[in-house]
């Protein structure tokens, strides 16, 4: 490209500050973690004792064939449970599918470990289903507990982004595929195994992905309804967080190992996808007709049955929210009492919840407006090394990056442990990249000639910029800044390492009310919480005009 | 092997709004058929109910009398061009070509063989490992006619193959689809909106307008003997004067236009007696106005000339205020400067007279 000159303007400073948060904030606490893992924790010599640890002892290396076991479970299950659930949506009308479509939407928003406690309440040793069919049938349900119920929990959780990911990519396929398909006479399942399966097989690596690290990555389940099954998470956390016998030189020996494999199986991925990747955009994409007969009957009832399935857990907790509870125990009938013990005992939870999840979110929008223009626009080694820390995230757990900032600002020049500033920073890092994704997705459509013609016409760089890329990018960035807000609050990895009495946001309250066995407090505030996401959706939808969530 | 496809009273709806009422047509084997009319009047929709994409609401409609309505659109033996071309992206060309064959008891040999034999009638060899995203769109055109081709279909459906490509390469393309179309001697069913592209690909062509054929004839026929004043408008470019016709008794005709142009044309299916006058319309093609040197014809004035070195476009504006259209031939010498008056004359044993609802040709011969 000639022209153009590369000026040092405002926009030179703004990458240089941007780039410095990154480099302080993610890069820094990660090469602390390094450090970390690699000298003795008392001794301060360079030693690598930890990786000879976790990689000779049985009990460590179980913890990894749990993780790697439970991870390939969900996302293979995950695939074969929502793949055809999208296709179904896309070719068949399904009576309600919209309200369907946000439903499923609205599950997979909420923070898994809920689904894992909502599952114990109804599948676990004394769960309503579990004592329900003991009374009718006389017989004893399997264990819900371990391998099996993380399973559960995780692919019902995470399968809604398979669904999404699916159904994206089939709104793209043309008809006119299909058509020529059939006309070639290759039609039902020999036409979804040859055409689509191809054809969506690039996003089902990036959905497979996602699911891959988040249920990696999740903590909360495991730890709840694993019992005694160990998955790395949770192992860092005990090492972490445990009064006795805790090693933070150990625990960020396997959080380095942790994002190692992480990135390895993110690489591979990218890799995979690039070389199968096609462009595609309907002009007619497939229009759902309505089936006949036994599949119509078999196509409602697999959509129904996982929609009910995926809502279970928040539509049950939000009924326990409102039962009597005695002490520990539901009761008979019906009060608000849960809901004024929440206000009374962790009232503090909700105003943090509100005050740093609205100030991360302010941070949050623009942070993402400059990055995405500075990526978007202004494309160069900087913004390109600027993309890869955005993406960061996807590949660093929560919990790991909380303790990479812990043992990062818990000593001089800069003490922030302890305080809300450091959650929000460990938001901010995290949460950013849908925004900035929905941002950047609009400024791609935004021509460069307009910049042009306002700067041809005599305004000032920044004056265009506010005038007319930020008013052209407002909806995206609106959008983004409502999928952060909803995953800030319902966030629990990183603030269960990060949170002191001051700073506990409702997910960590639920958290340790449901493992204090206070479930009435528990399912109060998850409903809560669940009601703002939903509103936040709602909300959503009617900004961005759109029906689905791009994650 | 190709078929003869026929259309009794076939019916399309979609929900209560009929868009096809009770058609009737005959295509013939081998036959290059066109089915052209303006946007939305139901061409799509009927070459889909061929193919079988759309159900049919009533009628039959039968490949060698075989009646087709509910056959699904895999057993019908069709090859299918889309205007998207619909090439499968996640196949190279030669993968494309042969996904048809993979789905019918061919050998891998017979197979190869086959489509390499396709790729060299469609020019396309040189690709066929090609990704379809690495290709052009002239290119893309070819492979989808080589995909419909190589299965021996008995019937082409084309849907506007080539309205995606840009104007160049359009006659290029249209060029080639016919000549490949003549070597293979396919029933070829065609759907275009434009009438320049019907008429240089088709061996016959009927005219719709909603959902209604107006004339089914060869290129020739229907832009010289257009069956109704639609069809005169819609294929070519045509003058419609408001005229009179006043019989002579004797089996002649006397068309009249304006206070004092009195053209005699022959016999016409005219309903007027003798010395009775009737309303008319008449259809003139630009090339069959000539400027007069003596006088006579349609007095006017050129009010525009464009110059486009075969021939000059001239618009003229009559007395009673009409603006006309025409071709003036190089050689001839009239001065047609802007402004200028002259005079038209009309050749009367091309131009077509229409009832005044513009609906019946009254020329003898026209067929209806
Ligand atoms: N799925 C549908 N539902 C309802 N009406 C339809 C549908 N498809 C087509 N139509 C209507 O049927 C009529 C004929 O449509 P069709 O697509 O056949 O037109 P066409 O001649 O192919 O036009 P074009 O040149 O624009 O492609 C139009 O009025 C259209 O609005
Ligand atoms: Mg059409």
């Amino acid at each position: 490209m000639i022209g153009r000159m590369r000026r040092l303007d405002i926009w030179s400073l703004i990458t240089f500050f941007i780039f410095a948060g990154y480099l302080i904030f993610l890069a820094l606490p990660l090469f602390m973690l390094l450090i970390k893992s690699f000298f003795d924790g008392t001794t301060g010599e360079f030693s690598l004792a930890y990786f000879y640890k976790f990689f000779s002892k049985a009990y460590y290396m179980n913890a990894v064939w749990n993780s790697l076991k439970v991870t390939v479970c969900v996302t293979l299950l995950s695939i074969l449970v929502a793949g055809p659930l999208a296709y179904i949506m896309t070719i068949a009308k399904i009576k309600g599918s919209g309200t369907v479509r946000i439903l499923i939407l609205i599950s997979s928003m909420s923070a898994p470990f809920i689904g894992a406690y909502a599952w114990i309440l109804l599948l676990g040793r004394n769960g309503v289903i579990t004592n329900f069919i003991f009374d009718v049938f006389g017989f004893r349900m399997p264990d819900i507990y371990g391998f099996s119920g993380v399973l559960l929990v995780l692919t019902l959780q995470l399968s809604p982004l398979i669904f999404m990911y699916v159904s994206g990519a089939l709104k793209n396929v043309d008809n006119s595929l299909m058509e020529a398909a059939e006309s070639m006479n290759c039609t039902g399942l020999r036409k979804m195994w040859k055409i689509l399966v191809p054809l969506i097989t690039p996003t089902l690596l990036a959905g497979g992905l996602l699911v891959f690290m988040r249920a990696f990555a999740d903590f909360g389940t495991p730890m709840l309804i694993g019992e005694g099954f160990r998955t790395v998470p949770v192992l860092i956390f005990n090492e972490f967080i445990s009064e006795v016998g805790g090693d933070d030189g150990f625990a960020a020996a396997i959080s380095v190992i942790v994002v190692l494999f992480a990135t390895t199986v993110f690489l591979l991925q990218k890799f995979v996808a690039n070389r199968k990747s096609y462009s595609m955009s309907a002009l007619n994409p497939i229009e759902p007709k309505k089936l006949k007969g036994a599949a119509n009957w078999a196509a409602h009832l697999y959509v129904y049955l996982f929609t009910i399935l995926a809502m279970m857990p928040q539509t049950y907790v939000a009924y326990t929210s409102f039962q009597k509870t005695s002490g520990k125990i539901f009761v008979d009938g019906y009060s608000l009492g849960s809901y004024r013990a929440a206000f009374s005992k962790v009232g503090d939870s909700i105003y943090n919840t509100f005050m740093m999840a609205g100030i991360t979110i302010i941070i949050i929008t623009i942070a993402a407006v400059l990055i995405a223009y500075v990526t978007v626009k202004r494309k160069g080694a900087v913004a390109n090394l600027l993309d890869t820390f955005t993406m960061l995230p996807y590949i660093v757990p929560g919990s790991i990056l909380g303790i990479a900032l812990l043992v990062t600002f818990n000593q001089e020049p800069l003490v922030l442990s302890g305080s809300a500033v450091i959650l929000i920073i460990a938001f901010v890092i995290r949460r950013l990249p849908y925004t900035i994704r929905s941002s950047a997705a609009v400024l791609h459509q935004v021509n460069d000639s307009i910049e042009e013609a306002a700067i041809s016409l005599g305004a000032s760089t920044m004056r265009t910029f506010f005038k007319i890329t930020v008013p052209m990018m407002i909806s995206g960035v609106f959008a983004g800044a409502i999928i952060s807000w909803i995953s800030i609050i319902t966030e629990l990895s990183t603030s269960i390492i990060l949170y002191t009495g001051n700073t506990r946001t409702m997910t960590v309250a639920v958290y340790t009310e449901v493992v204090r066995g206070n479930y009435g407090v528990a399912a109060a505030l998850s409903t809560m919480l669940t009601v703002i996401t939903v509103v936040s959706l709602l909300l959503f939808f009617k900004l961005s005009g759109k029906k689905e969530v791009t994650m | 092997m190709s078929v003869a496809i026929s259309f009794r009273d076939i019916v399309k709806k979609y929900g209560d709004t009929t868009v096809i009422p009770e058609l009737s047509l005959d295509i013939q084997k081998g036959e290059f058929f066109t089915l052209l009319g303006p946007s939305g009047c139901g061409k799509t929709t009927l070459l889909r109910m061929v193919a079988g994409f759309n159900s049919i609401e009533g009628g039959a409609l039968t490949f060698n009398e075989k009646k087709m309505n509910d056959v699904a659109p895999g057993k019908r033996n069709i090859g299918m061009v889309f205007q998207n071309y619909a090439i499968f992206p996640h196949l190279n060309v030669a993968q494309n070509v042969a996904f048809g064959l993979e789905n019918r008891k061919v050998t891998k040999a017979d197979q190869q063989r086959r489509v390499s034999e396709i790729l060299n009638t469609v020019q396309i060899d040189i690709y066929k490992n090609r990704m379809p995203k690495n290709l052009s769109g002239g290119q893309q055109q070819r492979v989808a006619l080589a995909r419909a081709i190589v299965i021996n279909p008995d019937v082409l459906l084309m849907d506007e193959p080539l309205s995606n490509l840009d104007a160049q390469l359009r006659v290029d393309m249209r060029n080639a689809i016919k000549s490949i179309q003549r070597e293979v001697g396919i029933t070829t069913v065609y759907v275009t909106h434009d009438q320049e592209e019907a008429m240089a690909v088709s061996d016959r062509i009927a005219v719709m307008k909603s959902g209604v054929i107006q004339q089914v004839g060869a290129p020739r026929d229907i832009y010289q003997r257009p069956a109704n004043l639609f069809v005169a408008t819609f294929i070519g470019r045509t003058n419609v004067i408001d005229a009179v016709l006043e019989g002579d008794g004797a089996g002649g005709a006397a068309v009249i236009i304006g206070s004092n142009y009195i053209l005699t044309m022959p016999a016409l299916l005219s309903e007027a007696k003798p010395n009775e006058s009737v309303a008319i319309k008449i259809s003139v093609r630009p090339e069959e106005f000539v400027l007069s040197e003596d006088g006579t014809g349609l007095a006017g004035k050129v009010v525009n000339n464009v110059f486009l070195g075969l021939n000059t476009h001239l618009i003229v504006k009559l007395e009673n205020g009409q603006e006309v259209e025409m071709i003036q031939q190089s050689a001839s010498n009239v001065v047609t400067d802007i402004g200028q008056r002259v005079h038209l004359a009309i050749l009367s044993g091309t131009i077509n007279v229409y009832d005044a609802s513009g609906e019946r040709n009254l020329n003898r011969g026209s067929g209806l």
